[in-house]
């Protein structure tokens, strides 16, 4: 009985352990304009571990038309693979981030003014889990949509692409 | 005594159960039909269950009875009877209500709206055979009194379900499904409908504003609303207007007649002249208007609106301009 | 002595070996090792039983916490007392709590400590598989109730509806936590059905021919039937919805070929048996607590058994009735209109022939018996308003709003709490050896009765009023806010109620009466072994020659059983003549090494499909440890079958 409780208790201390974060609400004056794209490393951190950010950032790769140069699900198209390990201007998060704030030569627009600070860390968090970047405890293995190609969670990096072949 | 107790809610209904999404409105020919048949229900199985209290309170508090065995054989025979003639009139009524609902308006010719459902607002149109009359907006249906409508429903994520309580029953929109409903509105008025289906985190705050009108009314507001964004004339609005097109705004919602044609957030193209904003969440006004565009995230967490940083100025700026928009 | 006599195998009870020696013996015999070691390797029905029961009460008073929260947010609109999240996560909790971590279970709990004893056995047919899914149900509620404290808890329902508790929109793993809970406390409940069946068909008293069992003993060989068949179904919806998920299958999504409407399918296919599997053995309390207290069997017990038969066979012909909104044919719907009205009848049918047993007789009101009255008065109400749901008219105003959790409610704490809190009071002295105390039983009545109405009544007319189910909050303008609050109310009376019977439970384990074998003056088997029951449950195997085998002249047994072996004698399925002898298992580790292997299994799966294969391993260890023959003992034997 008495073993019991003390279970109990135990159980209930563990509230205080937090696995995920999916806090929603962030300060909209952090966020916006070159200000959002400046975050410290533990709120990186926040994004690109949470499955709940990775999967906002699926939604919103959907949504701006990433697939539109990118292919439907990173595979490359006018613009670059996101499944191979290259990553042209770096593949950490704020490296990311800066490409999509600013744009890059070539043909990459500068979503500077156009998505907040948080939809770019967003952003950032999913395309680094299609490179095999993040843990995948926290892919979902597809999405609800046609997919012509092996789930997120089993995925490894494709070896990048040779010039001349295709991808 | 207790049972005194559970009686008093019902002298709650005698108070009055009306409310602008409340069944009993009967403002629909299906929730008509609804108020009938549930009498009818209420009637058969309240006869039943005052039967079982008289037995059970004999049962328990009358006096002994020896022998009984051939009495209660017949009495069980007679109950399983009555059972069986309650089950077989209640069943063959809703049968016959569910056709007469189905026929109901089948000889006019309906209005054609289809509604496609996303967490968590509702997309509108209104179709029409001519493509430039097609009538696009969200979070609001009008509706012409004794014409019935035509409700092609879509999904475009999770399930969600259409339900307009004062008007009809309900109908899920399930992605990879089309669904139909047809609603006959029988009464003016305003009314409310509200997702029934738990589809996430905002499931309580998706709902939509039904505004019930006289034909001369529904035509009026459907000829307003197939004429593009006026251009702001004010310099605030016009502010408002280039600052929306040239952010974060113009991405995802579409206003008819302007550059902005995002398809994934509500059209605003006549948002000033809705009841409600954030599906059904805060009723339209300046305050909340400015208070939602600043922080959805604080009105409705987990809203796909983001919180799109800017200064106050450019708050009502952009908020003049949507005030524009009627 | 000749080589196949030893004295081992002469030692057999009857006339010569009786009384404090062949207690004495069998104690040993049927005994546990002492402290934690015997605590961990019981395999004795009674002690897995009451662990069973513990364990589903806590989660229902932990299920119940979560009600309370839930009422406190909703007692005001627009309260911003728990956040959408949150809330999501806490009615998920509360709905799959108490459906799966303590409705189910808690019937089964007390099917299992009841059943060997009501059918006049030594011990429930396969032990160590009794014990096996005890850990694993209780590792599986752990697991969940681990991960709802760290905010990976389920936030989509209790009935995970797809796709939004699929890949796309319910990211990270809560629902996964969701789904493999499914397949603990299926994996579980199955493993207890089986055993119950088997006890029932095989290990019956002689004489005690199929016409001559408890009522409660026939509900439970409908509801093991029922778990049977209906299990597998959510096991299957649910290990889609993993393989979904984890691996990328496409079973529910429309756009590869697969269907949304498919999860709701399989699931309702379990989901609507589900109820009245939880219902059915509160339907055999009632016929249990009735017959004693009125001094009389049941009024028609044929009768009675046809209803219940007939309950377990419709109710798997009614799960459409979950999905009229869904945009079926209106013609299927109108053959599952019908099949949910004609469910009432044999509901009603057993509900007149309890009161009819009351008319006919001198019921004594104990507190069982207030409970009793109080189900038939709450329950018909539930039922009553399903008969309303089951039509298609009413349904689709009706369906996913404050009426069907009223409606459910009722039926569920009305036909299947109710009951259980009377047979808690009922059977307690058997369990315990005490009494529970008579006027703090009639207060919590009072409190709970009360309680219960004015909260759930109340949501009759919430949903009648348009609030739609499953929302965190709502409007204010809208006529909703008093009744609210009058649940609100309601909810706080009721637990208080509640926590009063829970006190009485704790008081009266230390200062109860002390209660002999048969308080109550019942009539079946049960009542004829000491209170609390011995290892061995009786001393010798009884014969029975009635259905009221207690309420005879006298309790003739059976004899000539080993005492030095554990030893069960079965009879055939129909007439319970004496068959063969059975050895039955002694208390052995392995089935808590093979729940502790599965469990890794389980929860790693929820990680890593190769999991299935490297965790095989020590599943496959620790079972074959369990089912590694005995070899006979050195000595000579007689054949056990003979």
């Amino acid at each position: 009985m008495r073993a019991g409780i003390v279970f109990l208790l135990g159980l209930a201390l563990l509230a205080g352990c937090r696995r995920s974060d999916r806090s929603m609400t962030s300060d909209p004056h952090a966020e916006g304009g070159s200000g959002g794209a400046n975050r410290s490393a533990a709120q990186q951190g926040d994004y690109s571990t949470s499955a709940y950010q990775v999967s906002e950032g699926a939604r919103l790769y959907s949504w701006m038309n990433c697939a539109g140069c990118h292919g439907p699900h990173g595979g490359g198209g006018m613009g670059p693979s996101f499944m191979d390990a290259e990553w042209r201007y770096g593949s950490s998060m704020s490296d990311v981030v800066r490409t999509i704030d600013g744009g890059r030569p070539n043909g990459m627009p500068a979503f500077h003014d156009r998505l907040t600070g948080q939809q770019m860390w967003q952003l950032a968090a999913y395309v680094r889990s299609l490179s095999g970047l993040a843990p995948t405890d926290i892919l979902s293995g597809r999405a609800e949509q046609m997919s012509g190609k092996a789930p997120f969670t089993q995925r490894k990096p494709d070896k990048p692409a040779k010039p001349g072949e295709p991808y | 005594m207790r049972r005194l107790l559970s009686l008093a809610p019902v002298l709650l209904l005698l108070s009055g159960c009306a409310g602008a999404q409340s069944m009993s409105e009967g403002a629909g020919f299906g929730s008509q039909q609804f108020n009938h048949l549930m009498l009818l229900f209420l009637v058969v199985t309240g006869i039943s269950y005052a039967l079982v209290l008289v037995f059970l309170t004999v049962a328990v508090a009358g006096r002994r009875n020896e022998g009984g065995e051939a009495r209660l054989r017949s009495l069980l025979i007679g109950w399983v009877g009555f059972i069986l003639i309650g089950l077989v009139l209640l069943t063959v009524a809703s049968f016959f209500s569910d056709r007469r609902e189905a026929r109901a308006g089948a000889e006019q010719e309906p209005l054609k709206v289809t509604v496609s459902a996303n967490q968590w607002w509702w997309s509108i149109e209104y179709q029409n055979d001519d493509p430039s009359r097609v009538v696009r907006t969200a979070n609001e249906l009008h509706l012409p009194v004794g014409r019935p409508v035509q409700l092609n429903l879509v999904s475009g994520d999770v399930i969600h379900s259409l339900w307009i309580p004062a008007l009809a029953g309900k109908q899920d929109l399930i992605p990879g499904r089309e669904n139909d409903l047809r609603i006959v509105p029988t009464r003016i008025g305003h009314y409310r409908g509200q997702c029934a289906e738990f589809c996430g985190l905002q499931h309580a705050h998706m709902a939509f504003d039904v505004a019930v009108e006289s034909p001369q009314n529904f035509a009026a507001w459907y000829a307003a609303q197939q004429q593009p964004a006026p251009e702001p004339t004010d310099a605030r609005a016009k502010a408002g207007h280039d600052w929306f097109m040239s952010h974060a705004c113009a991405n995802c919602h579409s206003i008819a007649g302007t550059p902005a044609g995002g398809v994934t957030a509500p059209d605003l193209t006549h948002v000033a002249s809705r009841q409600t904003i954030a599906a059904g969440t805060l009723p339209m006004s300046r305050g909340n208007l400015r208070g939602w565009i600043a922080n959805p995230q604080g009105v409705k967490p987990g809203a796909h609106m983001p919180a799109v940083g800017m200064t106050a100025d450019e708050l009502d700026a952009v908020a003049s301009y949507l005030e524009t928009l009627k | 002595m000749t080589a196949s006599e030893h004295p081992d195998d002469t030692a057999r009870d009857g006339p010569e070996l009786d009384g404090p020696e062949l207690d004495r013996i069998l104690s040993e015999t049927w005994g546990d090792k002492a402290g934690l070691i015997g605590w961990l390797t019981t395999v004795d029905h009674k002690r897995v039983g009451k662990r069973y029961i513990v364990t589903a009460m806590t989660f229902m008073l932990l299920g119940g916490m979560l009600a309370l929260i839930m009422r406190l947010q909703l007692a005001r609109p627009e309260s911003g007392l728990i956040t959408a999240d949150r809330y999501n996560q806490i009615f998920t909790m509360h709905g799959s709590t108490m459906m799966f971590l303590f409705a189910v279970p808690v019937m089964e709990a007390f099917g299992v400590y009841l059943v060997p004893l009501m059918v006049g056995t030594r011990a429930i047919s396969f032990p160590r598989l009794n014990a096996f899914s005890y850990w694993l149900y209780v590792f599986g509620g752990i697991m969940l109730w681990v991960a709802f404290l760290r905010d990976v808890g389920p936030d989509i329902g209790w009935f995970a509806y797809t796709p939004l508790s699929g890949p796309e929109y319910s990211p990270g793993k809560r629902a996964d936590f969701w789904a493999q809970m499914i397949t603990f406390t299926e994996v579980a409940a199955l493993a207890v059905a089986v055993e119950i069946v088997a006890t029932i068909l095989k290990q019956r008293a002689p004489g005690m021919r199929l016409d001559r069992i408890p009522l409660f003993v026939w509900g439970m060989l409908v509801t093991a039937f029922m778990v049977i068949f209906s299990m597998p179904a959510v096991t299957l919806a649910s290990s889609f919805l993993l393989s979904d998920r984890l691996v990328g299958t496409q079973f529910y999504n429309a756009t590869e070929g697969g269907s949304a409407l498919l999860w709701q399918h399989l699931f309702w296919f379990f989901g609507h048996p589900e109820v009245y599997i939880i219902f059915i053995p509160g339907l055999g309390f009632v016929s249990a607590m009735v017959e004693t207290f009125c001094r009389r069997p049941v009024f028609a017990y044929p009768v009675m058994v046809a209803a219940l038969v007939t309950i377990g066979l419709l109710a798997f012909g009614l799960w459409v009735h979950h999905m009229f909104a869904t945009g079926l044919p209106r013609l299927g719907y109108a053959f599952y209109t019908a099949a949910s009205m004609a469910i009432a009848l044999p509901s009603g049918v057993q509900i007149f022939c309890w009161i009819a047993t009351m008319w006919d007789s001198r019921p004594r009101f104990e507190v069982p018996m207030w409970w009793v009255v109080g189900f038939i008065i709450t329950f018909v109400i539930g039922g009553l308003t399903g008969v309303m749901v089951a039509s298609v008219p009413l349904d689709l105003e009706l369906h996913d709003t404050y009426f069907v959790v009223a409606h459910f409610h009722y039926t569920l704490i009305g036909g299947a709490v109710f009951p259980l809190l009377g047979a808690i009071t009922y059977w307690f002295p058997k369990i315990t050896g005490r009494m529970m105390n008579d006027r703090i039983g009639k207060l919590a009545f009072v409190l709970v009765f009360a309680g219960f109405h004015l909260t759930f009544m109340t949501m009759h007319f919430t949903g009648l009023m348009g609030m739609p189910r499953r929302v965190f909050t709502y409007p204010a303008g809208l006529g909703w806010e008093t009744l609210n609050m009058t649940s609100t109310v309601g909810a706080f009376v009721m637990a208080s109620g509640v926590l009063v019977f829970l006190g009485n439970i704790v008081a009266s384990l230390r200062r109860g009466a002390i209660a002999g074998d048969n308080p109550w003056g019942a009539a079946s088997l049960e009542w004829a072994a000491t209170s609390p029951p011995r290892p061995y449950n009786f001393a010798h195997i009884p014969a029975v020659t009635s259905s009221t085998p207690l309420w005879e002249e006298s309790l003739p047994v059976f004899s000539g059983l080993r005492v030095k072996q554990r030893e069960l004698v079965l009879t055939t399925v129909v007439e319970a003549v004496p068959d063969i002898r059975d050895p039955s298992p002694t208390p052995t580790i392995w089935p808590l090494i093979a729940a502790l292997a599965t469990t890794g299994l389980f929860i790693w799966s929820i990680f890593s499909p190769w999991a299935l294969v490297w965790g095989a391993i020590p599943v496959g260890i620790a079972l074959t440890a369990w089912f590694w023959p005995k070899s006979p003992p050195r000595h000579g034997r007689e054949p056990v079958i003979e």
